[in-house]
C-alpha cells in the first residue's frame, strides 16, 4: 500500500524541470479538460439516474410486496358471511399481520376517479375487497388460494405478483441501463484522452527523440505526459461534477405528484458518490496515457 | 571502452556497414573521415546504440547494447555525449535549460550545480545566450552549445557528427580546441567529420586516429594524413 502510495505520490509530485522538458499544448490540453468535464458532468446525471431507479426498484418491490387484496364476489346474502371467513382465515394464516374489509366509504373513494362523485355503490355489485398487510416473508399464496378456495369459494387472492413483477423488472433494467452508461462514460474520456495523448506524443517526437539521446529514461518521458494529462482530466472532471451536482441540486424536491422524475436527485448520503468522479477520471486518464506513452516509446530507440 | 567486433549494420538485405572490428581505448582521440553517405553517422549511431548492429557486436562499456534493457540502455547513454549534426534542441527551452537537460533527466538538482553550469557556458562562450531560445543562435553558437550538453555530465565518451558543419573556420578551431581540452581531460572523442583542415590542425595539438569509411567498411584505420 505504501509503495502503490509512493508511486502516486512520485508522479503527481512535479519534479524539478520534468513538467518543463514537454512543450504546452494549448488546444489538446483544452481538449482534454473539456471532454473530461462534459463526461463527469454526464457522469453525474447517469450515476443519479442508476441510484434513483435502484431506490426506485425497492420501493416498488418492497411496497407492493408486502400488500395483497382478497376480492369476494358472492351474492349479497352470502356477502357478510364469506367476509368474515376470509378475514378469519387470513387472521390465522402465518405471514398475515393484519386483514382489514374496506369500508363502503374507502371502496367508492377508489371507483371514484373512474365513475364520478355520485356513484350510486349500493345499487351495484360491487365486490368486497379485503386488504392484507404482510410480514417477515409473506405468506404463502398457493395455500392460502387452496383455503379460500374451500372456506369462501367466491374469494380470489391477488398478491400483486403480477402487477409487480413488470415494474420492478423495468426499475432493474434501468439501474443496469445507469450502470451500463456510467461505464461507458467511463471509457470515452479514457478513448478520447488516448488519441490525445497519441496526438501529443506524435507531435512531440522530436522532444521525446532528444530525451531519450540524454539518457532519459522511458518513465521520465511517460510521466511527463501522464502528468499533464492526468491532472487536466482531474481538474475537468471536477468542474464537470461539481456543475453535474449544482445542476441535480436545483431539481425539483421529490414528489408523489410529480412521481419518478421529481426522485431523479441524490438523496443523503449518496451526494458523496458523484465526488468519486473527478479521482476517477484521473485515474482513467493515467492509465490511458501511460498505455498511450509507453506504446509510443517501445517503437523508438 | 567501445569495442566492435566484425559488426556491420544494414536495413531491407542492403549491407550499410560491415566487417567493422576496432577497438576505442579510453582517452583516445579519434577522426572519422568519408565520403558523403558512407555511413559515419550510422557509425556514430552504433556506438551509442541509437541502432543496434545488424551483423557481428559492438560492445559499449563491455556490454552489448541489444542485451540490455531499454533502461539500461538509457543508463549507458548517460556515460556518452553526442553532438548530433542538428544539434537537436528542445526548442521551447532556454538554452541554459537545454544545456543542463542531460542532467534534469538524471534527476540531478540543476540548482545545486548551477556555478558548473555557468562555468561550461562561459567554457562555450555562450553566457550572454543562457536565456535564448535554440532558434535565436547562430549556427556555431547552436555547435558550441551541443558541444555543452554533451560534457555536462563529465561523460567518458563524447561523439561528434560533424560539430564545425555549419560554422566558419574560425569557429571550428575554436569548437576543436575544446574537444582538445577534453580529449586532455581523460576523455575518449570520435568526431565524424570531411573536413581535413580540422584533422592537420588537431594532430599539431594531440594525438589522433583516423578512421576512413569506405565501401561500407573501415578502410584506413589508423592511417595518418
Amino acid at each position: 500500500m505504501s509503495a502503490l502510495m509512493d508511486r502516486i505520490n512520485a508522479l503527481l509530485a512535479p519534479e524539478k524541470g520534468a513538467d518543463r522538458v514537454v512543450p504546452p499544448t494549448g488546444f489538446t490540453a483544452s481538449l482534454t479538460m473539456f471532454s473530461s468535464g462534459a463526461m463527469a458532468f454526464l457522469a453525474v446525471f447517469a450515476m443519479a439516474l442508476s441510484l434513483a431507479t435502484t431506490r426506485l426498484a425497492d420501493r416498488w418491490g418492497a411496497e407492493l410486496a408486502r400488500s395483497s387484496t382478497v376480492r369476494i364476489s358472492a351474492p349479497e346474502e352470502q356477502m357478510a358471511a364469506q367476509t368474515s371467513a376470509v378475514v378469519a382465515i387470513l387472521e390465522t394464516t402465518p405471514g398475515v399481520r393484519s386483514a382489514r374489509a374496506l369500508s363502503d366509504a374507502e371502496q367508492k373513494a377508489l371507483l371514484e376517479p373512474w365513475f364520478g362523485p355520485d356513484l350510486p355503490l349500493e345499487n351495484l355489485p360491487v365486490p368486497q375487497l379485503i386488504e392484507v398487510v404482510e410480514e417477515g416473508d409473506g405468506f404463502d399464496p398457493q395455500g392460502l388460494r387452496l383455503r379460500l378456495q374451500a372456506e369462501a369459494p367466491g374469494a380470489a387472492l391477488d398478491d400483486h405478483t403480477r402487477w409487480r413483477r413488470p415494474l420492478v423488472d423495468a426499475a432493474n433494467r434501468l439501474r443496469t441501463l445507469g450502470i451500463m452508461s456510467l461505464l461507458l462514460i467511463a471509457a470515452t474520456p479514457g478513448a478520447m484522452i488516448t488519441l490525445a495523448a497519441n496526438a501529443a506524443l506524435s507531435a512531440n517526437a522530436q522532444v521525446v527523440s532528444v530525451l531519450r539521446l540524454v539518457g532519459a529514461r522511458d518513465r521520465y518521458i511517460a510521466n511527463a505526459f501522464v502528468r499533464r494529462f492526468t491532472l487536466r482530466a482531474f481538474v475537468g472532471a471536477l468542474g464537470g461534477t461539481l456543475l453535474g451536482m449544482i445542476a441535480m441540486a436545483l431539481l425539483p424536491e421529490a414528489s408523489t405528484a410529480g412521481g419518478f422524475l421529481t426522485g431523479l436527485g441524490f438523496q443523503g448520503i449518496h451526494w458523496f458518490w458523484p465526488l468519486t468522479v473527478p479521482p476517477l477520471a484521473g485515474v482513467v486518464a493515467l492509465l490511458a496515457t501511460r498505455a498511450a506513452a509507453q506504446r509510443t516509446l517501445k517503437g523508438l530507440t | 571502452m567501445i569495442e566492435l567486433q566484425d559488426a556491420g549494420y544494414g536495413y531491407d538485405g542492403r549491407a550499410l556497414l560491415s566487417s567493422i572490428s576496432l577497438s576505442l581505448a579510453p582517452g583516445s582521440f579519434h577522426f572519422l573521415t568519408g565520403p558523403s553517405g558512407a555511413g559515419k553517422t550510422t557509425f556514430l549511431k552504433l556506438l551509442y546504440a541509437e541502432l543496434t548492429a545488424t551483423a557481428g557486436r559492438v560492445n559499449i562499456f563491455g556490454q552489448d547494447p541489444r542485451m540490455l534493457s531499454r533502461d539500461e540502455v538509457s543508463d549507458m547513454r548517460r556515460r556518452i555525449g553526442v553532438v548530433h549534426q542538428d544539434c537537436q534542441f528542445l526548442d521551447h527551452l532556454p538554452m541554459r535549460e537545454n544545456v543542463a537537460l542531460p542532467l534534469t533527466v538524471a534527476r540531478r538538482d540543476v540548482s545545486a550545480e548551477a556555478d558548473n553550469l555557468d562555468e561550461l557556458l562561459s567554457w562555450v562562450g555562450l553566457s550572454g545566450q543562457a536565456a535564448s531560445l535554440p532558434p535565436e543562435l547562430s549556427g556555431g553558437e547552436r555547435q558550441r552549445a551541443a558541444l555543452a550538453r554533451a560534457v555536462i555530465t563529465s561523460p567518458e565518451i563524447i561523439l561528434a557528427d560533424e560539430p564545425t558543419g555549419n560554422v566558419d573556420w574560425e569557429m571550428s578551431q575554436k569548437l576543436l580546441t575544446l574537444l582538445v581540452q577534453l580529449n586532455k581531460m581523460g576523455k575518449t572523442i570520435v568526431v565524424a567529420t570531411h573536413d581535413l583542415n580540422l584533422i592537420r590542425a588537431a594532430k599539431a595539438q594531440v594525438s589522433t586516429r583516423v578512421l576512413r569509411i569506405a565501401g561500407g567498411t573501415i578502410q584506413a584505420a589508423g592511417a595518418d594524413l
